[in-house]
Formats: structure tokens, C-alpha cells, sequence
């Protein structure tokens, strides 16, 4: 059967194109844009991809109102059923919102916006989304974020690395986050979130194609699951 | 019924705003400033039947992120 996805968007969303587009030249198959609103998603979803940008304007905190919009309920349920959800940048913020992922994304630690390419580690190979990758690779990746820090107490940042949740690292400092913490999976490995935009290192034209191991990988793992 | 909600960040969570607000305070001559930590305020008007646990429902559902935050409930006397 096709691969069939959905990019949802919510008011002040501004990658979800790009997120479609990759996943249309990487995933194929037919990919939904979804609406905030809606309290349904298309039937027969393999992958939902939260897209990044400033949904509701950032408004109370990065996320809180997106998280708490009708479709993140149908999202949550999709996620419990063992549908592969993806949340890039503020697709992140809204996952550990709507408490799909452990912990919180704030303020950047240097107050400052972050736009950049960052080189990231792979830290765990043996997810869904990330067994197109070596174990420990370096890879680029850019980031644009202004609340990106990820926090979590210890004892959950010690039981989330203890279980190799913890798909990827910044290399370096970016943002002041939790022992450099860019990508967090749930505990059963179906939903990721991280703040750097694979979806913007796809082609060469991007500069580099590092993001496309990613997806490429979302339906490898699919199809032989 | 008017009600004050103050959401403030826990003990031990960094606070870069509010330390960005201390250098500023620092940059313009004030002295003996400690500590600065920002938090949010959030006034609501309620119906005077809405109870306390609706109101504790509302901090942990929305307006406060329990992972990084606390919160306290004021009421108008």
C-alpha cells in the first residue's frame, strides 16, 4: 500500500511546505495537509510530521496553544495506536506540550535567536528514524529557534539516556540545553522530536543531504515492520 | 470573580530572561540587585461558582508547564 502521511498546520506554522516537500521527494506515497481544526486525521496514516514555525504567535509559551488545539487530540491517539509522528523545532515544542515527549524547550540560554548549520552526533542507530545512520555520525543540520533549551530534572534526562532515547546530540553548545540534548524519542520509539530541520538538508541545493537518511528510513523501517 | 494567576519558573530551572533583565538593571547604576527571576502574570475573570479545583485544573492543563514551572492562585478580596 501507498506510504501515506500528513503534515499538520497550525496558524503560524511556516515549514510546513517544506516538511510536505521532503516527504514527498524522500517517502513518496501521498502526503494530507491537515488543519489545526480538524478533529479527524485521513484514515490509514503512516507518518504525521508536526512541522516547525511560530504556531499561535509563541503565545503563553512555545507550543502550549497548538498542543491543546483539536487535532493534537486525534495526533495523541494516532501516537498511542503506534503511528510514526515526527516533530521538527516547534513540531518539538508542541510534542512535549501536549506531554507525547519528556520535558520542556525554553528560552535559549544566550537569549538570542539561533540560526545556523550545527553538527549534530547520532547517539542512538537503532530507532525508526534514525537506523539509516552510523552510531555516534556526525552530521549537519540547521537549526532556527529561538526556544530550544531543552530541560528536563535529572532523573528523567538519566532514565531517558538510560533507555537510548536520546537520538541525537548537538556536538557543541547551541542553546544551553540539558547535557546537549537535540532529539528525544518516546518510550516506544514511534515518536520523535528534535529542534535541528532535517527537512532542510535534503537536497544539494540545501548545502547538504543529511536530513534525508531520516525519512528515507521512516518508510524502510515501515514497510519491513 | 477576579483571579490572579503568577506563574514563575522552579527553583534550579535557568532563567535566561531574567538574567538578561539583571544586566540590564546592572547597566543602568542599579546596585545591591541580587537576583532577578521574570515570570508571567495571567488575571482571568471568573464566574463566582468556579471552584478551586477548576481553577488548579486550568494552572496544570495550560497556563503553568508543571515540567518547569509553579504556580499560585490569587483572588480579589
Amino acid at each position: 500500500m501507498a506510504f501515506t502521511s500528513a503534515v499538520i498546520t497550525f496558524p503560524g506554522s511556516n515549514c510546513d511546505r517544506d516538511m510536505a516537500v521532503a516527504i514527498e521527494q524522500v517517502c513518496g506515497g501521498t502526503v494530507h495537509r491537515v488543519w489545526h481544526g480538524d478533529a479527524d486525521l485521513p484514515d490509514g496514516l503512516d507518518f504525521i510530521a508536526l512541522p516547525g514555525g511560530f504556531s499561535y504567535g509563541d503565545y503563553l509559551r512555545s507550543g502550549a496553544m497548538a498542543a491543546r488545539s483539536p487535532v493534537m487530540q486525534a495526533v495523541v491517539r494516532a501516537a498511542e495506536r503506534g503511528v510514526t509522528v515526527l516533530g521538527v523545532c516547534n513540531g518539538f515544542q508542541v510534542l512535549t506540550e501536549a506531554g507525547l515527549l519528556p520535558g520542556a524547550l525554553m528560552r535559549n540560554a544566550g537569549i538570542r535567536f539561533v540560526c545556523r548549520d550545527v553538527a549534530l552526533t547520532v547517539e542512538n542507530n537503532q530507532s525508526l528514524f534514525t537506523a539509516g545512520y552510523e552510531a555516534g555520525q556526525q552530521i549537519t543540520i540547521p537549526v532556527a529557534h529561538h526556544d530550544g533549551n531543552y530541560f528536563a530534572d535529572d532523573a528523567t534526562l538519566d532514565r531517558i539516556e538510560g533507555e537510548g532515547r536520546v537520538a541525537f546530540r548537538y556536538a557543541g553548545p547551541v542553546n544551553g540545553s540539558a547535557r546537549n540534548i537535540a532529539g528525544v524519542l518516546n518510550d516506544r520509539g514511534n515518536v520523535l522530536g528534535m529542534m535541528p530541520h532535517p527537512e532542510r538538508m535534503i537536497e544539494a541545493a540545501h548545502g547538504g543531504t543529511d536530513g534525508r537518511a531520516l525519512f528515507e528510513n521512516v518508510v524502510r523501517g515501515l514497510v519491513e515492520a | 470573580m477576579k483571579v490572579r494567576v503568577i506563574v514563575t519558573l522552579k527553583n534550579g530551572v535557568l532563567d535566561p530572561q531574567g538574567r538578561a533583565i539583571h544586566h540590564a538593571l546592572e547597566g543602568l547604576g542599579f546596585e545591591g540587585v541580587n537576583d532577578v527571576r521574570a515570570g508571567r502574570v495571567i488575571e482571568l475573570d471568573v464566574a463566582d461558582s468556579t471552584s478551586d479545583e477548576a481553577l488548579d485544573d486550568m494552572c496544570r492543563k495550560l497556563l503553568a508547564n508543571m515540567v518547569i514551572e509553579n504556580y499560585r492562585i490569587e483572588k480579589a478580596a
